[in-house]
């Protein structure tokens, strides 16, 4: 996508960046225990803690990717949404209060409350920091996106802003003014969703969603071929230059003014016609073009519209204000345009082609476009949904950086309150990401070149300001998340590894500073990982993160409360093999495969998604190593003395 | 629950309190199943026009959002409720650590 520079989002953007440094320098001054960096001297009221809460969990993947998912994939994308509110359930009734009773500052601290092994510290101690990477993988991807239309820079200077930025406000301050950016940020995005969603129900539906010209909508071209021995032979105006085929699609080439084109051949009621289609071709010379033009001739549009808006049966141009209700049950029966991606070499260049294909209301608002379960199934897409339902489900109550919240208030009382208001505003939330991501499909706002950016996009087409303060809110989102998973990955390893694991004996002061240290390097690799996974829809990406803590950590924390037999042996070797066993499955799966360049097909399974398969292993394996490799006599007597 | 209680809460309560929240997680995960299972093998069961022009797999995902938000406001009544009979209660219980 080809982006201009927007002086008052800039404005906006600065002021937020600002407002979150600058509250992180004061709670800064306030920190100099170890307590207070790692879990803000568990002071923390529990309303502040719950929307904080909320803040940390709707990161980038929930604003930017289930909207961008919806958008694209229509009912898949709201899969996410419905899989990560689930996950609440098991965190509030299961881990919620136990946990809190447990621990001090870490995961590991709470799994290790009464072993006191080396070997749940190591493991849990990786586990947390692989599990953080993971996540903050998509929260950089997704601050890369935002940037490009937000300050005009490429993709890896977004995530390099992101990156400095987030090290310093966590070196100066860690928990404390994470909670209070989570908090604010987390407000904040939960109005203007609300807002957003009150423009796209007074809007309604239109064919032709240009907002009064203000969203520059392109009306894409159709030309009538001249057809023989199915080759094309001629075009009025245009001159014919070449034809490919690719998989059952045939995509032809014209040239006008100098300029070539592709048009995709599809079949129409007055027969054959050549539907104009979008394409990024990357030359021999490394030069790209942009619908056969250089970028500055700006002739790569934003997509997605309506081909037909279907109102009691009847077809309309537009439908004015609608409820809630109507929204949803209009576009069930309407039918609305997608753009779907191929690639093909075209002599030395690559292209990379996005053809419209459009799509019955009725099937974008089922599940299937993404996760085939119902037509087309096959028994891996199959596995797959199972997969990444069951990832969902189990992987909110894992996450490090949602466990340590749970340390920053006094009681269990007030974690389980906050855990409740978390639910309903995650909840609340994730209801108006349906009406942004379907919004955003009908309303001419995507970008074919990443789906993360739909409900920023969408909401620059009801206006600057409105675009400018969400931009900056979605920014602040990344911000904070990215600063919360570095305080828990840099608990990881200062307090588990060295002070505990490796007995330094750190100072607090030392601890504090070997925190920061630790925030550092993770914060630099943080940046790395986010350049080289640009493109990848956010959710997506977080499925991972999930997938890899339901498997590590949640088998042992779930055991732990509710098996008396469950002994040091079979916690850690449960983590060590729910982190091998995701990580071999990720590694090896179709995404990965294609971005090592082999491509999807060539990929040794078909499974996007490993709980399926690593969280029974790290069951099987804590309940058949803590049978095989009891607890040491010395737990189990202390534990004898208190029942008795 | 089998661990250590740090806090000064009576081992009685905290027991009332892991049950409850057992019986309303198997609750919901039959719930959550039931969409998941109907997906993969009755697909055809989530285009039906249930509620207000919805189909199936709408009205199913929206309800589980909603169903969450109840159910954890109903585990924080009762167990506030246990909470507040346990003060009132005369303690006879050693606070601050059993084992269930």
């Amino acid at each position: 996508m080809i982006y201009e520079i927007s002086y008052t989002a800039l404005i906006f953007f600065f002021i937020f960046v600002g407002l979150v440094v600058g509250l992180s320098f004061y709670f800064g001054r306030k920190t100099s225990s170890s307590s207070s960096y790692f879990a803000a001297g568990g002071q923390i009221h529990w309303g502040v803690n719950g929307i904080a809460f909320a803040g940390d969990y709707l990161s980038a993947a929930s604003f930017l990717g289930i909207c961008g998912m919806i958008a694209v994939s229509g009912f898949d994308g709201f899969l996410y949404a419905i899989g990560f509110l689930a996950g609440w359930i098991v965190a509030l009734f299961l881990i919620a209060e136990p946990f809190k009773r447990l621990g001090k500052y870490t995961f590991t601290d709470a799994l290790n409350s009464k072993f006191n092994s080396r070997a749940i510290t190591l493991s849990a101690s990786i586990s947390t920091l692989i599990v953080s990477i993971f996540y903050l993988i998509p929260q950089m991807v997704g601050a890369g996106d935002l940037v490009m239309p937000l300050l005009g820079m490429p993709h890896w200077a977004g995530v390099l802003l992101v990156g400095a930025i987030v090290i310093i406000i966590v070196a100066s301050a860690g928990m404390a003014s994470t909670t209070y950016v989570q908090f604010l940020k987390g407000g904040l995005l939960i109005i203007l969703s609300l807002v957003l969603t009150f423009f796209i129900l007074k809007n309604g539906f239109t064919l032709n969603p240009d907002f009064k010209g203000s969203s520059g909508h392109y009306t894409f071209m159709e030309l009538c071929p001249e057809i023989e021995n199915e080759k094309i032979i001629a075009v009025a105006n245009w001159e014919v230059i070449s034809q490919q085929a690719v998989g059952n699609k045939t995509f032809v080439q014209l040239s006008q003014d100098g300029v070539a084109r592709w048009f995709d051949l599809a079949a129409s009621q007055n027969g054959p016609v050549l539907k104009e289609t979008l394409t990024v071709t990357q030359r021999a010379d490394g030069s790209i073009l942009y619908n056969g033009e250089p970028k500055e001739s700006r002739r790569f549009y934003q997509v997605g519209h309506m081909s037909k808006i279907i109102v009691n049966g009847e077809e309309v141009q537009e439908t004015g204000a609608l409820s809630p209700f109507q929204f949803l049950s209009t576009l069930q029966q309407s039918e609305i345009v997608r753009f779907l991606q191929v690639k093909f070499p075209d002599g030395n260049d690559e292209v990379s082609l996005y053809y419209q294909q459009p799509t019955a209301g009725a099937s974008f608002m089922l599940p299937g476009l993404k996760y085939k379960i119902g037509r087309d199934a096959t028994l891996w897409s199959k596995l797959d949904f199972i997969s990444l339902m069951l990832a969902l489900f189990l992987g909110t109550a894992a996450l490090p950086h949602i466990l340590i919240r749970y340390y920053t208030v006094k009681t269990p009382r007030d974690a389980r309150k906050s855990t409740i208001l978390a639910i309903a505003a995650i909840g609340g939330f994730y209801i108006l990401t349906l009406f942004m991501g379907l919004g955003s499909a009908v309303n001419g706002v995507l970008d074919v070149e990443s789906s993360n950016m739909s409900a920023p996009l969408l909401a620059r087409a009801f206006g600057a300001v409105l675009f400018s303060i969400i931009s900056a809110v979605a920014f602040a989102t990344v911000l904070g998340t990215v600063a919360g998973l570095i305080v828990a990955s840099s608990g990881a390893i200062a307090h588990d590894f060295i002070d505990v694991y490796l007995k330094k004996n750190l100072s607090d002061l030392k601890k504090v500073q070997v925190g920061k240290i630790a925030a550092f390097a993770v914060g630099i690799f943080a940046i790395l990982l986010g350049m080289a996974f640009k493109g990848i829809n956010v959710s997506f990406l977080v499925g991972w993160a999930f997938a890899i803590a339901a498997s590590a950590n949640l088998p042992a924390i779930l055991f732990l409360l509710f098996w008396k037999k469950t002994s040091e042996k079979g916690i850690a070797a449960s983590i060590i093999v729910g982190i091998l066993s995701s990580l071999l499955i990720i590694l090896t799966s179709p995404t990965m495969w294609d971005r090592y360049g082999l491509g999807a097909s060539n990929a040794w399974h078909q499974l996007e998604n490993p709980a399926l398969i690593s969280f029974p292993l790290a069951v099987l394996t804590v309940y058949f190593v803590s049978l095989w490799y009891p607890k040491r006599n010395k737990v189990a007597r202390i534990e004898n003395e208190i029942v008795s | 629950m089998h661990v250590n209680n740090t806090s000064t809460e009576k081992e009685s309560l905290t027991k009332r309190k892991s049950v409850l929240g057992i019986r309303l997680f198997f609750i919901y995960l039959i719930c959550y199943a039931g969409f998941v299972a109907i997906g993969v093998f009755q697909y055809e069961l989530l285009a039906i026009q249930v509620l207000g022009g919805l189909n199936l797999a709408l009205a199913y995902g929206i309800g589980l959002i909603i169903f969450a938000v109840i159910l954890g406001v109903v585990y924080n009544y009762y167990c506030t409720k246990y909470e507040d009979e346990a003060d009132a209660e005369p303690s006879n219980e050693i606070e601050g650590g059993g084992v269930a």
